[in-house]
């Protein structure tokens, strides 16, 4: 019994991963169909900012919930004026550089913060279930997916800030008519794809340490995930991950790590190939 | 033809024999007055935290060499080559080293895919060759010396101590390439001698970071021990997710591979975990502590691992058999380095073994605790009897492979 | 005067390649040519990404795979067979089978753009994963173990055909990658000058357009996409026999490396890429050296890389190649003495198709909104056809 809850958990948890640290990608992606190559490197800085700041005397997770997505976002907003503005409409383009972006971060971290910063340990002790004992900060992260996937739609459904951008991403052209600033709007979008990037490179700092080249670890995943789910943002990667989470560990369950990988892609390709413009390209693609 | 010219330019000392080729006979005699050897060391990428702490013990062996005087009347210049994590390199400049710069030795090579990599072309352009990391073992061929600890030195003593303090029964998660799959065969050895038994192994590939199923897995099969030798900053993960479930507290875990882990996991993480290594920061000698200390301030590196040591060591070693063979030929350096010659230094006393070509070393048990390690117990003179199983280079000088040695379980 | 440029550019390619071919083993010493056959087989590599981006704008992140398996199946077929022959000749077959299975999956079903870019970058990330697990000894095939993370580092070197045992020397691998490279660049623009590699062309402009002049665009599509894949298989032969097979073949740095090489050199030309390629190689090359001294002043290599591909989309967006003729155009047309008649527009050999092979070269829009209004939610693109 506590066995199949202890399953329970690791799914939910192995989807919850997938969507934080997808989610980033995912905004960008819908809204502005700019693929951020340096998404991995985002979270990598997020997690270099959290701890910086941590060990310089700031609150964990004043560090984790503020500056991390904070400077991300800042640099996110920097990154789009300089690099990304000049290349829309070109997504082979924009992947190109933010990918030089993604080398460039790797190389300017490893210079400036060398490549031996002590992590964080994970707040929160452990949790017992029966016989078992896991990480509370883990079903915390899962309250934090489920907590930024509500908190996103609440945004996208309610507030004018959603309405503006549910507005550009249906038409572009008829929102600028209508007097929406769009270099402001993808600016912004941007900057709100590179804080939650940083919030999540934050948080998962205590799970995985940093190290300059973490992104590489992630930003396959990201991307396949993305993807997959199609152009809504929250719906889509919710139900990429939920689906791709479930299979990978499952199969890690049941046989190896590395057949638990080798599922996740290969159920990815195939539900390309029926699924060309990913889940939502085909079904709910009313939703957000 | 290259060869040809190589073995012109090492007997002619002089360098009479190139006048064929102009420009070179004037470098070459400009050469004469310093002595060059070569390092390989992957100082970007993913592995560059290894591969800068064995630039920095390099160059100060090195620079120790040069301040006494140099090796026969020559001072040694030391060119680094960086081949950024990536084998390609590797065979690019050990290509260059050997053939353009002309050195005496090349050292280095980290993982073992770039020491077979470059291996077979040091030998074809007969240049001395030494690795310096600690690695599966089986490697035989004479013309490379291998300064690092193998399974065989470290699992045994390892198993016997921590099953003597924890337990029998014994859950193995290990990095899943040669290294960690000949590991987790020599744990299974070593547990089973030692009367007891290896509920599971599980192999994890190089960038796996998440270890939530296994840690689930692990506590559902009850072990009294872990046994992780996992390799790389994504491994790093595991200890970090294995304290917070906070399992750290209910399973001791022993690794032959935590080193530099200790620097960038906190204390809560690794406090009490336990290391088995031919060398450690904490070994309390004179010797080592000024080593340790120049390394931290001189060369601005805060952790060093058995592979930084082992390339100090190599670069002494290789300079004592300079100077008995009174010579940088070659065969009359390998021929005086199998005469059994010693090196006492920071790791205590090494010594190479003329049969495998591999290092007779102490080993230590330690502890890490507050990001260090304290040694816990020391082992003098364990030699490769791994190694020695498969390779006899004194009856086989021509041998040239690496073997895959077989454990009996 | 502008039909000759063509014809001079490839005599001056030719005249180059053999140079090579001839010049260095009789004059270079050892290290410039292993460093040499690297960027041979590197550049066959670039010129088949070239080949099905650069002209059938198939973008393929993941032309990887195809490498890797040309040089695992030649290193596991080398070690089985003992001949190695046999083995050079699967390793083209077996990556070119790869390429038609992998191409017929995707362009039956329709899937094009960034979709398809995921699919090949996932398929390639499979192989990686699959061969980096393979350290066990469950793995091996008949003789061959696929060795995980080391790669095979026993890969044999070619023989001469028939004789196996008497391999062939450093310069001779280096002879037979430049000469390899040099007969693949010329069989490209040969391909690229028939009837078929016209159709090719024209689907990379307008695939539609070709499809209602009935041609099955999918067939033409699914042929470049062999002809790439066997390309990559042969580079991934070369470079075994240069430095040896490791999982690194499969990964996703090395499937970029080509995609920088390709943007670098220039999208839409042959020889731009090869020259991206090996420039890169020898800029790689010099910065691993650089760093002499430790503990302080390390010049990172990923950071050098990283600005020059930014500074490259973002301000040479056609490559070299591109740039170098416009600069030559330049100074043609500022020639003193006068010319007849004008160089006209669309034949610019190359060069012309660097700005014409799909939207996403089409650099000056006026508004961002106006580039890429995302696909309605009912019809994704091509999806429904």
């Amino acid at each position: 019994m506590d066995y199949a809850a202890i399953l329970a958990l690791q799914i939910c948890s192995a989807v919850a991963s997938l969507v934080l640290i997808s989610l980033g990608l995912a905004v960008i992606f819908g809204m502005m169909r700019v693929i951020n190559l340096a998404h991995g490197e985002f979270l990598m800085l997020g997690g270099y900012a959290a701890i910086t700041a941590y060990n310089n005397g700031v609150n964990l997770w004043l560090a984790m919930l503020i500056v991390a997505p904070l400077t991300v976002g800042l640099f996110g907003i920097v990154v789009e004026r300089l690099i990304i503005r000049h290349l829309y409409g070109r997504l082979i383009d924009t992947m190109l550089a933010t990918w030089g972006l993604s080398l460039a971060m790797i190389g300017f971290v490893t210079v400036v913060f060398g490549n031996t910063v002590s992590g964080i340990s994970a707040p929160l002790g452990s949790l017992t279930i029966g016989a078992y004992r896991t990480g509370a900060y883990e079903v915390f992260l899962v309250l934090v997916a489920a907590v930024l996937l509500v908190a996103g739609w609440a945004v996208l459904r309610f507030t004018r800030l959603g309405l503006i951008a549910r507005g550009t991403m249906q038409n572009a052209a008829m929102a600028a008519a209508l007097g929406v600033s769009p270099s402001l709007v993808y600016a912004v979008t941007f900057g709100v794809g590179a804080a939650l990037s940083g919030l999540v490179g934050g948080l998962l700092a205590p799970l995985s340490g940093v190290v300059p080249t973490i992104g590489a670890a992630y930003i396959a995943k990201a991307f396949i995930t993305v993807i997959s789910g199609g152009a809504a943002i929250l719906s889509g990667t919710a139900i990429a991950s939920g689906l791709l989470g479930t299979i990978n560990t499952a199969m890690t369950f049941a046989f190896t790590p590395v057949l638990g990988e080798v599922a996740l892609l290969a159920a990815a390709v195939i539900l390309l190939r029926i699924l060309p413009q990913g889940i939502t390209g085909r079904f709910f693609q009313r939703s957000l | 033809m290259p060869i040809r010219r190589r073995r012109l330019l090492t007997s002619a000392a002089a360098g009479l024999g190139a006048a064929s080729v102009g420009p070179f006979v004037i470098r070459d005699l400009r050469a004469q007055d310093v002595l060059k050897i070569a390092g390989i060391h992957d100082t970007s990428g993913g592995l560059d935290i290894y591969g800068k702490q064995m630039v920095a013990t390099m160059d100060l062996a090195v620079s120790e060499i040069n301040a006494k005087g140099g090796l026969l009347g020559k001072q040694v210049k030391l060119i680094n080559y960086d081949p950024q994590s990536n084998i390609q390199f590797y065979t690019q400049y050990a290509t260059e080293a050997a053939t353009k710069e002309k050195v005496a030795v090349v050292h280095g090579g980290i993982t073992s895919a770039s020491r077979e990599a470059i291996r077979p072309l040091l030998k074809r352009f007969n240049t001395l060759y030494f690795y310096n990391t600690l690695y599966e073992g089986g490697v035989c061929d004479r013309n490379i010396f291998c300064t690092g600890s193998t399974p065989a030195q470290t699992v045994e003593k390892l198993m016997s101590y921590v099953m003597k303090k924890w337990g029998k029964k014994v859950y193995t998660i290990a990095a899943d390439y040669n290294y960690g799959q000949i590991t987790a065969k020599w744990i299974k050895k070593y547990t089973q001698d030692n009367g007891g038994e290896v509920v599971a192994t599980d192999f994890f590939p190089l960038d796996v970071t998440d270890f939530g199923p296994t840690i689930k897995k692990i506590q559902a099969a009850k072990p009294d021990l872990i046994l992780a030798p996992l390799v790389g900053a994504a491994h790093i993960s595991f200890y970090r997710q294995w304290a917070a479930a906070g399992m750290n507290k209910q399973i001791p875990l022993a690794s032959t591979t935590f080193g530099n882990e200790v620097v960038i996991t906190s204390p809560e993480e690794h406090n009490g975990i336990h290391v088995v290594f031919g060398y450690l920061e904490g070994i309390n000698t004179p010797e080592n502590k000024a080593f340790v200390e120049t390394i931290h301030t001189k060369y601005n590196i805060p952790h060093m691992t058995e592979l930084a040591a082992m390339t100090y060591h190599g670069v002494h070693l290789w300079a004592e058999g300079v100077r008995k063979a009174n010579s940088i030929d070659r065969m009359k350096v390998i021929e005086a380095l199998e005469s059994g010659l010693t090196f006492a230094g920071p790791a205590g006393k090494t010594t190479l073994d003329a049969k495998t070509h591999h290092n007779i070393l102490d080993v230590y048990i330690g502890e890490a605790k507050d990001k260090k390690f304290v040694v816990l117990e020391k082992f003098p003179v364990q030699t490769p009897a791994d190694t020695a199983a498969v390779c006899d280079l004194k009856k086989n000088p021509n041998d040239n492979k690496q073997y895959v040695i077989d454990v009996k379980t | 005067m502008s039909r000759l440029l063509p014809v001079l550019g490839n005599i001056a390619v030719l005249v180059a390649g053999l140079a090579a071919l001839f010049g260095l083993p009789a004059f270079a010493e050892t290290y410039v040519i292993i460093n040499a056959t690297i960027f041979a087989s590197f550049a066959i590599l670039a010129l088949s990404l070239a080949l099905i981006w650069g002209y059938a704008g198939i973008l393929c992140f993941g032309q990887a795979a195809f490498f890797g398996l040309g040089g695992y199946t030649y290193a596991v077929a080398a070690i089985n067979f003992g001949d190695t022959t046999g083995a050079a000749a699967l390793a083209v077959a077996l990556p070119a089978l790869f390429a038609a299975l992998l191409g017929y999956f995707m362009f039956w079903g329709r899937i094009s753009d960034v979709y398809l870019g995921v699919i090949t970058l996932t398929v390639s990330l499979i192989l990686y994963r699959f061969v980096n697990q393979t350290a066990g000894e469950q793995w091996n095939i008949g003789e061959a173990p696929l060795g995980g993370f080391n790669g095979i580092p026993s890969t044999p070197i070619l023989n001469w055909p028939g004789r196996p045992g008497e391999q062939l020397a450093p310069e001779n691998i280096f002879s037979l990658a430049a000469g390899l490279l040099i007969l693949v660049y010329f069989g490209c623009k040969a391909l690229l000058a028939t009837r078929f590699g016209r159709v090719v062309v024209a689907i990379r402009e307008n695939e539609a357009r070709v499809a209602l002049l009935g041609y099955d665009t999918r067939r033409y599509k699914l042929a470049i996409f062999v002809v790439g894949g066997a390309v990559a298989g042969l580079s991934g032969l070369m470079f075994a026999n240069s430095v040896f097979v490791s999982p690194t073949m499969f990964s996703l740095p090395v499937s970029g490396q080509i995609i920088i090489w390709v943007i670098i050199g220039g999208l839409g030309t042959l020889i731009g890429p090869v020259i991206g390629c090996i420039l890169m190689q020898v800029l790689t090359n010099w910065l691993g050296t650089l760093n002499q001294v430790p503990g302080f002043g390390w010049v990172d290599p990923n950071l050098v890389l990283g600005v020059i591909l930014m500074v490259f989309v973002l301000l040479v967006p056609k490559g070299l190649m591109a740039l170098a003729a416009d600069a030559v155009r330049w100074v043609v047309r500022n020639l003193p003495f006068p010319r007849r008649g004008k160089v006209p527009e669309g034949r610019k050999g190359d060069v012309r198709s660097a700005s014409a092979t799909g939207s996403h070269l089409e650099s000056v829009h006026t508004s961002p909104f106006r580039r890429f209004a995302p696909p309605s939610p009912s019809g994704g693109r091509k999806s429904s056809a």
